[in-house]
């Protein structure tokens, strides 16, 4: 049989769905996870693209057209900010996963992240380029 | 050492984050362009068939379809623990194989073009 407890534990109360109101850090940690919902709607945008340009010319010229109206618009609006959270993140974490020892010291965590946002940034403009973006 | 299945959910996930952190941005504003009525060159319909069409292209469709959905999945679970859905078996089977099923959708698409 248990001992019997003739103290009061303080237990802080933790609201299970609502705890990341409480702090902007957890708001922030939050809002990273919640690009997770928008990258993974545009790749399920990207699936269903596909398989209007499996069903042929006129199919995809549809999907193109449904692009065009305003629920598309917000959400690639939406998309487009959530991503861009998601690649801020992620590089400023990259010093942490990817440390860099030189000798007795480490690489300053700005190269490494900075080197991240430099590569990110050629490459988004040669993706664009190349699709014919601008 | 104890065995664990952390670095197969692991890897895919760290790969799919990488590769969203520097892909999806951009790929966003191609579709974004086109919602606003200015459709770029790559995704008139002969110029993403012929893409799609080549191995390659498949390939990459695949992988990056693959590795973004599992990133997502990946996360996905977390933040639902996170947000107070404690069965996480159940979870992590649901999502990981939502993520796989889209990716074989995706993969039957490309192979009917």
């Amino acid at each position: 049989m248990a001992e019997k407890v003739t103290r009061r534990p303080y237990v802080r109360e933790v609201p299970r769905t609502r705890w990341f109101f409480r702090h902007p850090r957890y708001l922030r940690y939050m809002a990273r996870e919640v690009t997770c919902l928008f990258i993974g709607a545009y790749t399920l945008l990207m699936v269903v693209g596909l398989h209007r340009l499996a069903q042929g010319r006129a199919s995809w010229e549809a999907f193109l057209e449904m692009l065009r109206s305003p629920w598309s618009i917000a959400f690639h609006g939406l998309a487009l900010g959530f991503s861009l959270y998601h690649t801020i993140t992620w590089f400023n974490l990259t010093p942490k996963a990817l440390p860099v020892q030189i000798g007795e010291g480490f690489l300053p965590d700005a190269v490494i992240a900075g080197a991240h946002y430099a590569v990110w940034a050629l490459l988004s403009l040669i993706l664009l380029k190349l699709a014919g973006a601008y | 050492m104890a065995r664990s299945n952390k670095p197969i959910v692991w890897g895919p996930f760290a790969a799919g984050g990488t590769l969203t952190a520097f892909l999806t941005p951009a790929l966003v504003i191609l579709t974004l362009l086109a919602a606003l009525g200015n459709v770029p060159e790559v995704l008139a319909y002969d110029r993403l068939h012929a893409i799609a069409a080549h191995w390659l292209g498949k390939a990459a469709f695949i992988a990056v379809i693959f590795l973004s959905l599992w990133s997502v999945a990946h996360r996905l679970r977390i933040t639902l623990y996170d947000i107070g859905v404690r069965a996480d078996t159940a979870v992590a089977v649901a999502v990981y194989s939502a993520a796989g099923l889209a990716s074989i959708a995706a993969a039957v698409f490309l192979f009917r073009l």
